[in-house]
């Protein structure tokens, strides 16, 4: 190996923040380098800013006014003697004219160069550049369809079916789908309108258009000295809105012969434009085409991915540690025949978004932050080039770069962690995914961890039947909880039963007592998802609707997170739970949903059927001020869609905002009062339709 | 012998049936359980003894003597709640509409009377038609009696009402002179005068809910403490609450065994303060991870929210936590916060509740409508409350602690125990700029904002309180709870008295 050719930066810095920050500050550390961090107006208490030796303000809250200021960054790595830079992920990781600032000033850039950078930086050019490469792109019309016949020849020249494209036209407008020469006579023309009509610009494409499409990219990985390796591929087909939400590598789709014609085309393409440091080769891949020879350029990424964890996991190669290494000017210690794969990793990216309403981003305090316990803290890699040694129960890595008390800032991205998982199989690397997620708590933010589970447990997510469209497919209605089923459901009522039995025991261990403790019965009825069971309690079982349960549940008086072990029908469970106390009952979070449980004693429960339902008036029409105060800002004008919690309205009083938002989704049908006005307690600010 | 058991058998299942099962039926249709059902859900399992069964009224009027049914109208006896004694009336409306007669009132009072004597609270189940009008005065002078009890009981074991149906006219004096008020949504009400009488009088229409139902006393008058959905979840309420409070003033608080360690450190209270000073925070957080295992029993949660007040727990022994709230109106002091939480600490002093105060207040409301409301008066209850408790009081000054209100708040000079303030801690006559603005009258923008800049840097911090001995220590945020349990075993053994006197004169 040949590493140790060139001497290694004493001091870097890290122009970024969040966890990939941490997470390259705590390789440079491992590599002895020092660390000097950045960090904005919103972060003067971020763990990035902890983590690292040295920290430098650089600018308020907005990242336009800190993390994307060139200037401020070279200053910091002036005033603190740092001779390289990372730049993680976003900010100025793909602007080139960064990369040559900095290199204008004798600091190295820990990326590719600045070439690459802009070659690759145009949509249409590195199109062009890739195809020159050898690399397939997706077929299509060079130049404008100058009327219907021309249409023709060009959809039977790429293939059937086709997209006609708006110049203009993207979100679903402009764009229209062809199977056969008949929908493109049919549709030519209209498509030309819609451009015309909502674009101004009447000219329209043909592609190829590519049926079942998956996401799947290659990692690359070149030193200067023109070494280039692919890494294998990652699959990240699980998008919502072009976010991706599960990476996993390898891809259940892509076979060996595959990966190496992947692998090779991306090698080329990089090998064309100089390409040195980490980046990925984005594909398109058509799932419905079982030969695997469907897959086309998309773009390439000159940076480190925010999924880079899965193929550090499979390949035991730190990819933060090479790029150092690289841009210190050593060679790559390994060539593409050490490049194996090792078992299977799943990412799963925990966000601040509430799935329960229609996933709207959240924001706010991390009042409660305890991710699950990761067997592994950080990337230790390299020591073997293998790979990591794989047990069967798998690792667990958490890369984050938030603390329990920390804010989900309105101004970055809504990220709260990556939760890794590598295991030897698929299957194992989800069952993983799925334990670790229920021994995940986060309170304050809405989050995703329900949402992430559910697609963990998913039949379709299970059999490798992925597209880009998956979510939209199997969660067209919104997501409501991870179906429990009956055997589940009975175990969640003996757990419920069970904690309620420990809760009131304690209770009545209460001083002063007439006569000791008063005897309590084992017999509970636990309501929850509108059905009553009826639970007994035994030693080591529970009699649930009159089916045994087995097991044990470890809970006590305050814990927020229960374990719980055992078997329905003799298929064994093994269960972490979430639970939180209520006004009145229980919140049991486990497996991807969240249970409101009423557990009554026995003797109790049937007067609950003399109970009359409360039906909610509906006040959720009228957004109410809650406490006297101005109206500084209105969010919304008539006429505009919200959806719950969407801020509507902000009031100052007592020189405190208060963001008053949506409860439910609707359109605003007239706003009361003018913006500036004062409001009294219960004023009426807007009402929805 | 025989016989004489089936009499007394056959007598029981007849009381037990209070006014018929058509009645029962009806009680039922309307979502209400009957007196012994909610009896059964409130007390421990089998644990109530019954006392006057077989009571009747002595009303001879109006056909009365022929309609006579045992119990009169109203359950009454004891039993425990966690294994603790506490003395039970729970009024039938399936016999004579529960109305209050002579006897009924007896009842009443034979069980206020026992409470009193070992020491036990008192819990009432109320739903009622009001006096029973056929006895008259007799009814009324029933009514007296039990306010008498209601008053000689005060301080000295808790009483808690459960409002579950009709309660009008004089009937609301008796719940309203008791500690706590626990109403049910859409199936009960208090009123003095019902909406008939005010659309003669005033010629207001109201609905009997918006004149006196759960939500109106427990959102806009503070008449009532807390509004539960249901029967069930009312009384399964009122056993957790009961749970938190001493059997009487001669008791000790209960102790609940409890693992939650005392000295838990919580790193995150260390950025609960905001980076700036005008963007709220929700002290709840800070008050659960203070108490043991976050759990506060919060009364009037909907009323005066800009005080939050409630029980909890430290080391297992019950505590009462008063803190400002900067997410309602930035946890100003006004007329209905400052009554909410008098009300709260004298109750806590009159049965040796130590006080936890939490405090981020930057000041009285402003305004005619306060003024004219008389937040002179409500605001000095407050005062006054803080300031006559002797029980053990433990401050912390979190952030914003300005002007008067910062006197009122459980300060050293109210002979706090343990006054504490985070390094956030901001004790000064007011803001900066306003004072600046004051002292320096006539001074241009940029010097006043210079001079509020000096202000801020020699007041914006709790040294100049600390220099003072006003602060008895700066304490880290994340060792809050652990500075608190051990104030409060050092308090354990606190000794202070005010001067005799047959009683103060609160400003009311």
């Amino acid at each position: 190996m040949s590493q140790e050719n060139t001497r290694m930066f004493g001091k870097i810095l890290i122009a970024n923040r969040g966890e990939i920050a941490c997470r390259v500050i705590r390789t440079a550390r491992r590599m002895g380098i020092a660390t000097v961090a950045v960090y904005s107006d919103a972060d003067t208490r971020s763990p990035h800013v902890a983590l690292a030796d040295d920290a430098v303000r650089i600018g308020p809250a907005p990242a336009a006014e800190s993390y994307l200021l060139p200037e401020r960054i070279i200053e910091a790595c002036l005033a603190t003697g740092a001779e390289a830079v990372h730049p993680g992920y976003g900010f100025l990781s793909e602007r080139a004219s960064f990369v040559e600032a900095l290199e204008a000033q004798g600091l190295v850039f820990i990326g590719p160069p600045a070439g690459a950078i802009a070659a690759m930086g145009d949509k249409i050019a590195s199109k062009r550049l890739a195809a020159q490469a050898g690399v397939n792109v997706v077929p299509g019309s060079p130049d404008a369809i100058a009327d219907t016949d021309h249409a023709l020849s060009e959809a039977n020249r790429i293939g059937y079916p086709v997209m006609m494209k708006a110049s203009a036209g993207g979100g679903g407008k402009g764009m229209r789908l062809a199977w056969n020469d008949r929908d493109v006579r049919e549709g030519f023309e209209a498509t030309q309108r819609e451009g015309l009509n909502s674009f101004g610009d009447d000219r329209v494409f043909i592609e190829k258009f590519i049926e079942s499409p998956r996401h799947i990219e290659i990692q690359l990985l070149g030193d200067k000295q023109g070494n280039i390796v692919y890494l294998n591929e990652r699959e990240c087909s699980i998008q919502r809105r072009h976010q991706k939400v599960v990476e996993e590598a390898p891809s259940p789709f892509v076979t060996p012969q595959m990966r190496r014609r992947m692998g090779e085309q991306a090698v080329a393409l990089a090998r064309a434009v100089g390409y040195h440091s980490a980046g990925t080769v984005e594909l398109i891949v058509s799932g419905a085409d079982p030969t695997g020879e469907s897959f086309y350029f998309l773009e390439m990424n000159t940076r480190l991915q925010v999924e880079h964890p899965v193929t550090e996991m499979i390949t035991g190669v730190d990819l933060v540690e090479q790029m150092i290494r690289v841009a210190a000017g050593q060679t790559l210690p390994f060539t593409q025949d050490q490049i194996g794969i090792n078992g299977w990793a799943i990412e799963n990216r925990v966000y601040a978004e509430d799935p329960y309403r229609g996933f709207l981003p959240s924001t706010g305090r991390l009042v409660r932050y305890r991710p699950p316990p990761a067997t592994l803290h950080q990337a230790p890699f390299a020591q073997s080039e293998a790979g990591v040694p794989l047990n069967a129960a798998g690792v667990v890595r958490v890369d984050d770069g938030v603390a329990e008390g920390g804010e989900v800032s309105i101004f970055y991205d809504p990220m709260i962690a990556k939760l890794i998982t590598h295991a030897p199989t698929r299957e194992a690397a989800a069952d993983l995914q799925i334990a670790a997620l229920d021994r995940f708590v986060i309170e304050g933010p809405g989050h995703n961890v329900d949402f992430l589970s559910a697609l963990m447990q998913h039949p379709r997510f299970r059999s490798g039947e992925l597209t880009t469209g998956f979510i939209a497919e199997e969660y067209p209605e919104g997501f409501h909880g991870a179906p429990a089923d009956a055997a589940r459901q009975r175990v969640i009522a003996a757990i419920a039963a069970g904690i309620e039995h420990t809760h009131q025991a304690r209770a009545r261990r209460t001083s002063g007592g007439l006569n000791g403790p008063p005897p309590l019965s084992s017999h509970w009825v636990v309501r929850m998802n509108g059905q009553s069971l009826d639970v007994t309690l035994g030693d080591g079982h529970a009699m649930v609707d009159g089916v045994q349960v087995d097991g044990h549940c470890d809970w006590m008086p305050g814990q927020m997170l229960a374990q719980a072990d055992g078997a329905v029908d003799g298929v064994k469970q093994s269960l972490s739970i979430i639970v939180r106390r209520q006004a009145r009952g229980w919140r049991l979070t486990t497996q991807g949903a969240s249970h409101d449980v009423l557990v009554l004693p026995a003797h109790v429960a049937p007067l609950m059927q003399h109970m009359i339902e409360k039906v909610p008036p509906d006040l959720s029409r009228f957004l109410i001020c809650p406490m006297p105060g101005l109206l500084t800002r209105l969010h919304v004008a008539p006429g505009d869609a919200v959806e719950p919690g969407q801020p509507l309205a902000t009031v100052e009083a007592m020189k405190m905002e208060n963001i008053l938002r949506a409860e439910k989704s609707g359109r605003v049908a007239r706003i009361a009062v003018e913006q500036g006005a004062s409001l009294a307690t219960d004023a009426v600010i807007l009402e929805l339709e | 012998m025989s016989a004489n058991i089936a009499e007394l058998e056959r007598r029981r299942a007849a009381a037990r049936l209070g006014g018929g099962q058509a009645r029962i039926d009806a009680q039922h249709a309307k979502g209400k359980l009957t007196a012994r059902e909610r009896i059964d859900v409130l007390l421990d399992d089998g644990s109530f003894e019954g006392y006057d069964m077989f009571v009747e009224h002595n009303c001879t009027d109006f056909g009365m003597a022929e309609k006579t049914i045992p119990g009169d109208g109203v359950v009454t006896g004891s039993g425990t709640i966690n294994g603790r004694l506490v003395f039970v009336f729970s009024q039938d409306f399936t016999v004579f509409g529960g109305s209050l007669s002579e006897r009924h009132a007896q009842k009443i009072c034979k069980i206020m009377d026992m409470a009193m004597k070992v020491g036990a609270p008192v819990i009432g189940l109320n739903d009622s038609g009001g006096a029973r009008i056929q006895e008259g005065v007799a009814s009324l002078a029933g009514y007296a009696e039990v306010f008498q009890r209601n008053v000689l009981a005060s301080g000295v074991v808790p009483q808690l009402s459960l409002i579950m149906g009709p309660c009008a006219g004089g009937a609301v004096y008796s719940p309203a002179m008791t500690d706590f008020i626990f109403m049910v949504k859409d199936s009960s009400y208090m009123f003095v005068t019902g909406p008939e009488v005010v659309r003669t009088v005033t010629n207001e229409i109201v609905t009997q809910e918006e004149l006196g139902g759960a939500v109106t006393h427990t959102t806009r008058t503070g008449v009532a403490d807390l509004a539960l959905d249901n029967d069930v979840e009312a009384l399964l309420a009122a056993r957790e609450f009961i749970s938190f409070l001493p059997a009487s003033n001669r008791a000790d608080a209960p102790e609940l065994p409890c693992d939650d360690p005392w000295d838990r450190a919580e790193p995150s209270l260390d950025t609960l303060i905001p980076a700036s000073a005008n963007q709220p925070y929700d002290m709840h957080e800070l008050v659960r991870k203070v108490l043991d295992e976050g759990d506060f029993f919060e009364i009037q949660p909907a009323h005066g929210g800009n005080i939050l007040c409630g029980f909890g727990r430290v080391e297992g022994r019950t505590v009462g936590v008063v803190a400002n709230q900067p997410m309602v109106l930035a946890g100003v002091l006004d007329i209905n916060a400052s009554r909410k939480a008098a009300r709260f600490v004298r109750f806590c002093d009159a049965f040796g509740i130590p006080i936890l105060t939490f405090v981020d207040v930057p000041g009285f409301l402003p305004g005619t409508a306060q003024e004219h409301g008389g937040i002179i008066k409500h605001g000095a209850k407050l005062l006054f409350a803080y300031a006559e408790a002797t029980v053990p009081k433990i401050t912390v000054i979190t952030r914003k602690a300005y002007g008067g209100a910062y006197d009122v708040m459980a300060s050293k000079h109210l002979r706090g125990d343990f006054n504490y303030a985070w390094p956030t801690a901001e004790i000064a006559v007011m803001g900066a700029k306003g004072a600046v603005e004051i002292i320096f009258r006539g001074l241009s923008p940029e010097a006043i904002a210079e001079k509020t800049r000096e202000y801020e840097d020699r007041f914006a911090n709790p040294f100049i309180a600390a220099q003072r001995g006003y602060i008895d220590e700066v304490i880290m945020p994340h060792a809050t709870r652990r500075r608190i349990a051990l104030g409060l075993r050092m308090l354990r053994g606190k000794a202070l008295e005010n001067p005799w006197k047959k009683h103060d004169n609160l400003p009311l």
